[in-house]
């Protein structure tokens, strides 16, 4: 049976100190790898016999403006649905250079995932077929996750953070 | 963009010497096609009907409900939810606050669990009952369409009965149900249920219509199959996995809700063309009968006050009873802080699944330790199948990418977001 004791041993093992920040949030194991290293992590956790990570759940971008240097995480979150086991390992780049090795080679799946994140943060996926926008028109010229752009105008002062809670 | 379109669009593909045209012929279909049922445009280069390269666009109706749910508190965003895919919302609304429950750490009593399985497995209904019916109405079997849908209506009749709406539903808050069902809303469960008037004798005739209809099969068989390996690739799942064969079900996975009580089987098929999405489509709609019949016999089974429980205790996000914020200080203070937002949820990152109408709904949500999620993504599965599209129906015929399509249950609104 796996479990993440044995995934996270295996791991460090193989790729000792370009995984750090080990967590495990609601059971779910998480980790960061360096992010040079993203699709060699993914082909040794789908090629391992043990490990058969060979579903690619979900794949999508977070950017966190105050950590300088690494503004925008890539997630991966991966399932092997023989031991149901389910993890997530995320990957960081710095924003004006957001470039990430892309995962379409393994996944067909990561094709859409891999433009919709493109489309709204700006990873540059290295080795995507086709990164073009997908869900907003050709023409924009920003990526509107990003949390530069706030939903709503700022500067209305009517609706005040600590009455509204926003 | 006017000119990038030209420019795809004259990207003929020369045929070979001896055919009667020189070069393939382009075909927009859609955005707006009335075979489509939705706002997809696929640009197909055709030889005479057959599809030779096929390039689809998607976002006509993209809505930023990730951007918008980033400024939301959490019962803001199940309205947001219930436009994913509006053939079964509830779904889409008891997967969210699944999903908060989970962040939050509140366990639901078990009356409740089987309450909204008895709305989730309905909604499971209302949306393959659609999927199917359409596959006919585009092979050119209208009727069974209009037999079913009649049971649709009675559907949306009991949504209207718990929440009080029908198309996008909101059903449910974080905790529970805003009320406890009305003894209308069970007999009209009953009648839904009943063996000789009710769906169950329905969905008999229907499946007589289509099952083993030659015409039927003839146009179905074969058609848009995919393999089992590149079903995964591609990241199917739902019906259009099993379908392929591979007997992927969250609801056996990993039980939400208290699906590890019922009894149900996952029926899988063999080829993952048309034909076995309709029968494997068909046939959980036989299995979400009987858990319906399993849940509604367990919900009966709670008497005297315990019949009377509908939604767990968390104060902080389950707005109180009307009469309890005119009288009670506390019910006041929760009830001002709920809907001004106050709320502050506590910071944790969490994935939590549901198995949708179309395969695993994943809901992605980390929060900061604010009053909104600092990121909420959704898993939406058409999304992800619908990159298989062009290699479903390259090669086939153009018919058969129409059915194609509306056998995959491609709903614009999950595609979209």
């Amino acid at each position: 049976m796996l479990t993440n004791e044995i995934i996270k041993q295996k791991l460090t093992e193989k790729f000792g100190e370009q995984l750090t920040d080990w967590q495990e949030p609601y059971g779910m194991l998480t980790f960061t790898a360096v992010k040079e290293i993203n699709l060699k992590v993914l082909q040794f956790l789908f090629d391992d016999a043990e490990f058969k990570f060979n579903f690619l759940t979900d794949l999508q971008a977070v950017h966190y403006p105050d950590n300088k240097g690494a503004e925008l995480a890539v997630v991966y979150h991966l399932h092997n649905w023989t031991d149901n086991v389910r993890i997530r390992f995320k990957v960081y780049a710095d924003i004006n250079q957001p470039d990430v090795y892309s995962a379409t080679a393994l996944y067909q799946s990561a094709n859409f995932m891999e433009r919709e994140t493109y489309d709204f943060y700006g990873v540059n996926f290295v080795g995507h077929p086709n990164l073009i926008r997908i869900l907003n028109v050709d023409e924009m010229d920003y990526f509107p996750m990003r949390k530069e752009f706030p939903l709503e105008d700022q500067t209305r002062i009517d609706k005040d953070d600590d009455m509204f809670g926003r | 963009m006017q000119n990038e379109q030209i420019e795809i669009m004259s990207d003929h593909i020369l045929l070979p010497e001896g055919s009667i045209e020189k070069q393939t012929t382009t075909l927009n279909l859609g955005p707006t096609h009335p075979a489509t049922h939705g706002v997809f445009q696929n640009i197909l280069e055709l030889d005479g009907e057959r599809i030779m390269k096929a390039t689809s666009t998607v976002g006509y109706i993209h809505r930023a409900f990730e951007k918008i749910a980033e400024r939301r508190n959490l019962y803001q965003i199940t309205p947001l939810t219930d436009r994913l895919n509006y053939c079964s919302s509830p779904l889409n609304n008891i997967g969210w606050h699944l999903t908060c429950e989970k962040l939050l750490g509140v366990s639901t009593p078990k009356r409740v669990d089987y309450l909204r399985i008895i709305i989730m497995e309905l909604a499971r209904i209302s949306d393959h009952l659609i999927c199917n019916s359409i596959v006919g109405v585009d092979s050119g079997a209208y009727s069974g369409f209009l037999y079913v849908m009649q049971f649709r209506e009675l559907i949306y009749e009991i949504y209207e009965e718990i929440c009080g709406s029908r198309l996008t539903t909101n059903i449910g808050r974080i905790g529970g149900f805003e009320r406890n069902f009305t003894n209308a809303a069970f007999e009209k469960l009953e009648k839904f249920l009943d063996e000789k008037s009710g769906y169950p004798a329905q969905l008999k005739e229907f499946e007589n219509l289509f099952a083993r209809n030659r015409i039927f099969m003839d146009r179905t068989i074969g058609c848009g199959p995919i393999t089992a390996e590149r079903a995964m690739n591609y990241g199917f799942t739902g019906p259009n996995l099993r379908a392929a064969g591979v007997d992927y079900d969250v609801r056996v996975h990993t039980p939400y809700s208290s699906y590890q009580d019922f009894d149900f089987t996952v029926p899988v098929g063999t080829t993952g063309d048309c034909y076995d999405r309709f029968l494997v489509r068909n046939q959980e709609m036989w299995q979400s009968l009987s858990i319906l019949r399993q849940a509604y016999q367990k919900v009966q089974e709670f008497k005297g006050a315990e019949a009377e429980v509908y939604h767990a205790d968390v104060p902080a996000y389950y707005l109180p009873e009307k009469k309890d914020v005119y009288t009670k200080m506390e019910a006041l203070i929760y009830h001002f802080k709920i809907i001004m937002g106050e709320t502050a949820m506590p910071a944790g990152e969490v994935y939590h699944s549901i198995e949708g109408a179309n395969g695993e709904l994943g809901y992605y949500l980390i929060s900061d330790g604010g009053r909104t999620p600092y990121r909420l993504h959704f898993r939406r599965p058409c999304f992800i199948y619908y990159q298989a599209y062009p290699e479903l129906i390259e090669g086939g015929m153009l018919s058969d990418a129409v059915i194609t399509m509306s056998s995959l249950n491609l709903i614009a609104g999950e595609l979209d977001a």
